[in-house]
């Protein structure tokens, strides 16, 4: 059984060092070589041109700007919703919550339907005006910036809503008895406890900001970033140096998690204490109860507002809406030319089966790898989880590129085949994505299993299938729902990996979109993006359900 | 010829030997309580009992089986968790069925069996009760009644008793042993605490360190301690440095004071040794020539008697049983032995 054991450990070390390790190194080394033999060519023709470094630069300060933007705004939101009381607290911070499970594209083209130039806030100023012209055009690294604002201030508003919900009240109240103030509780006791949650969330965002590609290929026009100055690179043909900047941009990502590491050490995704949530305020009179209220449901709609935007717009027939403040006719035709012209539901099936099974059998890797790494305690453990979180430090736009590499060369020897082009590279490509969510929650979710209660089965002769499918899984159920309900919407609304490995026969929804917002189709990109956030909130509130019932 | 044998069973973790050539054995339906400090092995034996741990030497034999290599599946030992490790997603029904089921009961056998292990625990009719909606107490009963419905050779008791508040512990050590005795089952319980092991075990075993220290009845110990430690361990005990003078006495800062014979191993006049002292086996007098002095720094109150807390002048710190009136806190007093329950060990063997 030990040996058993060993042996699966490193056949699974094996094949995640071919998916995830390999084909990075590939790209590194690509970058290096030309026909002949070594080359530092592209290297100097990427540190000799201008654009590059400002792209390179471009990712770094927008990536930053994103994070203390998105902290202005998702910071004061959680004491808002986690320290006040006020009517429809539940409801609206759930609902601002959203934008967490929702594929980065929908929000995008959310946003560019409300306030792009020919969205419905610029219509309005515009027709409010009486100008010729649009007002202003939504290009550019501040678009850019309000996008990712837009949608990452959720890490904040999460992640610190999770800490003041940890916050022992008590604490406050020994505060208070010692005679600090409002404002020194804040700084001397309240933050202090914020800072891993502040930590936490300024990683991710600054991770998801730097790995971003739907808002700077949408707005971004002239102005490039690392993600979409690979692909305008690839686009022209030039692989080699493709490859050197996806080398940079991936050093770029793996020197800033190390940086963060290191000013926060260990202590980003550590859990604080615990103890009883402190007693929410009560405000004092109803004028200023009511005042609050406004603001919370304000400030929920003007945040919300890009996706009831996103909504309306589907119901807007093709070429019905043109120089209009508001579209003036509105039907279910795109709907149902969704669901029935193949060619248009091709994609929506085919998002569907490929996220089932990168989801399906990232699942099975994690729990396999889990049970190897947590309850077999196998040397190699430590390897394994690092490898399988290593795509999660990574750009999508790198991997991509990394697979795509990878597999499009024929070369069995050196454990390359061809799978570009055909059904599979996809479902591939997003298995890689997901397996760290998957691999983090399920791991998480074995560590908290009691391993007494496997003993007890076994004590009660349990053989070990048994005890698997009636104890192990039931258990894991919360943590496996949670992992595979993230996992699935990730990869159902995956952009940035498939319009670089995408056929037309496996076009995903994202693809759609684009190509329908391309050819004019916006009502049509708003129904596939009003599809993917649906179908990312049923599944997420089926996983939620799981969750509490389990 | 025992039932259970734990014959010269030996476990070493990397790093350090968690038991150490132990040997015990049970006969047919007797309980058996682990006592020792934590990190004494206790827990580590009932592991290799259960078969959760392989034991580097040593053999387990049941019944004249030995299972020492029989994986806990098949061992047909029945074990009440710390944490009772209940299955949170299964009902209180499921989870008495789980090993009943392992053996192949189904339908209405099953429901019957299932009734009648619940009605054991005084459980009767919580079969599709949650889990999580018991109190402790309910808990830990599901968790016997889950281990005993089986019918297992042996029952094995992880710290059963740790999890309850004080008030609910006491009554359901008595429904524990109650419990036990009416069934009629050969156990082993592991606990740390001296009452637990007194009040469940018909004979305790003390451990330290991974190994036994002593093992017998609860009067036995308590009356006839053979090291300082199960002395000091089991019951309160006050130690005393004294000096031996002859086979029967011994000086405590210069007073006189008879014991009984201490053993083999502390018989030299002018040896340094301990006295172990339980409360009772002391008695408060005046302050005079004829007793130790000190002054009395606390007292404790336990009804019509008192324990009093004694700094004698040469610095030890006594317990003495009294009359709750006996003394106030900073009074002069002497003391001096009250008959039996007196222990002489070498000053080094604690």
């Amino acid at each position: 059984m030990k040996g058993s054991a060993r042996l699966w450990a490193w056949l699974l070390v094996a094949g995640l060092a071919w998916l995830v390790v390999y084909p990075l190194m590939l790209v590194m080394v690509d970058g290096l070589r030309e026909p002949g033999g070594w080359t530092l060519q592209h290297v100097g023709r990427f540190a000799s041109q201008p654009g590059e470094w400002q792209a390179l630069w471009a990712s770094l300060w927008l990536s930053l700007a994103s994070v203390v933007l998105s902290a202005a705004i998702g910071v004061p939101l959680a004491f808002l919703f986690e320290r006040v009381d006020f009517p429809g607290r539940v409801f609206l911070g759930i609902l601002v919550a959203l934008p967490a499970v929702l594929p980065p594209l929908v929000g995008v083209i959310a946003f560019l339907f409300l306030y792009g130039e020919t969205g419905f806030t610029a219509r309005f100023v515009q027709w409010l005006l009486r100008l010729d012209e649009p007002p202003w055009r939504l290009a550019g690294p501040g678009a850019i910036l309000l996008v990712h604002a837009y949608s990452m201030y959720v890490y904040f508003f999460l992640f610190c809503r999770a800490g003041l919900a940890r916050l022992d009240g008590s604490m406050l109240e020994a505060a208070q008895a010692l005679g600090a103030g409002r404002w020194r509780s804040l700084r001397s006791v309240v933050l202090p406890h914020l800072r891993p949650a502040l930590a936490g969330a300024s990683l991710l965002t600054f991770m998801t900001s730097l790995a971003s590609f739907s808002a700077p290929y949408i707005f971004g026009g002239g102005y490039k970033v690392m993600t979409t100055q690979i692909v305008f690179t690839r686009l022209n043909g030039d692989d080699r140096l493709a490859m050197v900047e996806t080398a940079a941009l991936s050093l770029l990502a793996l020197g800033a998690l190390w940086v963060f590491r290191r000013a926060d050490p260990g202590g980003a995704l550590a859990a604080v204490g615990k103890g009883t949530a402190p007693a929410l305020a009560r405000v004092g009179s109803t004028g200023t109860r009511r005042a609050i209220a406004a603001l919370a449901w304000v400030l929920a709609g003007v945040l919300l507002l890009p996706h009831l935007t996103l909504l309306v717009v589907s119901f807007v027939p093709t070429g019905t809406w043109t120089t209009e403040p508001i579209p003036p006719a509105y039907s279910l035709a795109n709907y149902l030319a969704l669901f029935q012209e193949p060619e248009r539901f091709r994609p929506l099936a085919n998002s569907l089966w490929m996220a089932t099974l990168a989801t399906g059998v990232a699942a099975a890797v994690a729990l396999g790898a889990a049970f190897l790494v947590v309850r077999r305690r196998v040397a190699t453990g430590r390897l394994i989880e690092a490898l399988i979180g290593l795509p999660w430090a990574v750009p999508g736009t790198v991997f991509a590129i990394a697979l795509a590499a990878l597999f499009s060369v024929h070369d069995p020897l050196r454990l390359r085949v061809v799978l570009v082009g055909t059904l599979w590279i996809l479902p591939l490509a997003y298995l890689v994505r997901i397996l760290p969510i998957t691999g983090r929650a399920i791991f998480a979710g074995f560590r908290q299993l009691d391993p007494s209660l496997e003993e007890a089965a076994a004590s009660l002769g349990g053989d070990r299938r048994r005890t698997l499918r009636r104890v192990v899984l039931p258990a894991l159920r919360p943590a496996l729902a949670a992992g595979a309900t993230l996992a699935f919407v990730t990869a159902l609304g995956d952009f940035v990996t498939s319009i670089m490995l995408y056929t037309y026969e496996t076009r995903p929804i994202s693809l759609e979109i684009l190509a329908s917002l391309r050819q004019g189709d916006v009502g049509v990109a708003a129904a596939n993006g009003v599809f993917l956030m649906l179908a990312s909130a049923v599944v997420f509130a089926l996983g939620a359900r799981r969750e509490v019932r389990g | 010829m025992p039932f259970l044998q734990l014959d010269g069973l030996t476990k070493t973790f990397p790093g350090h030997r968690a038991v150490d050539g132990l040997s015990l054995s049970l006969a047919r339906g007797e309980v058996l309580a682990l006592l020792g400090p934590s990190g004494s092995g206790k827990t580590t034996t009932l592991r290799l009992l259960a078969g959760f741990e392989a034991p580097d030497a040593g053999r387990v034999i049941v019944d004249g089986e030995d299972v020492t290599g029989t994986p806990p599946v098949r061992r047909r030992f029945g074990m009440v968790f710390q944490h009772y490790a209940l299955f949170p997603h299964l009902d209180v029904g499921e989870n008495v069925a789980f090993g009943l089921e392992s053996l192949g009961v189904r339908g209405a056998a099953l429901a019957a069996r299932v009734a009648a292990a619940l009605a054991l625990v005084d459980l009767t009719g919580f079969e599709r009760r949650r889990v999580d909606q018991l109190s402790g107490g309910q808990q830990q009963r599901v968790a016997l009644a889950r281990a005993l419905a089986p019918e297992p050779r042996v029952l094995l008791l992880d710290e059963p008793l740790s999890n309850l508040d004080p008030a609910l512990r006491e009554r359901t050590r008595r429904e524990l042993r109650g419990l036990i005795r009416r069934v009629g089952i050969t156990a082993v319980i592991v606990t740390h605490e001296q009452e637990d092991a007194f009040d469940v075990g018909d004979r305790v075993a003390v451990l330290r360190g991974g190994r036994l220290i002593q093992v017998g009845t609860p009067d036995e110990l308590y009356a006839n301690p053979r090291t300082a430690f199960v002395a000091a361990f089991i019951g309160r005990a006050s130690e005393i440095p004294a000096r031996v003078l002859s086979a029967d006495a011994v000086e405590v800062e210069g007073i006189r004071w008879p014991v009984p014979w201490p053993g083999p191993e502390v018989v030299r006049a002018g040896q340094s040794v301990l006295v172990l002292a339980r409360p009772e086996s002391l008695r408060l007098g005046p302050e005079d020539n004829g007793r130790v002095r000190g002054v009395v720094t606390g007292r404790r109150f336990i009804g019509p008697t008192a324990h009093f807390t004694v700094r004698t002048d040469g610095g030890a710190v006594v317990e003495v049983a009294a009359l709750a009136g006996a003394a106030r806190e900073g009074d002069r007093v002497g003391i001096e032995p009250a008959g039996s329950g007196l222990h002489l060990f070498p000053a080094d063997a604690m």
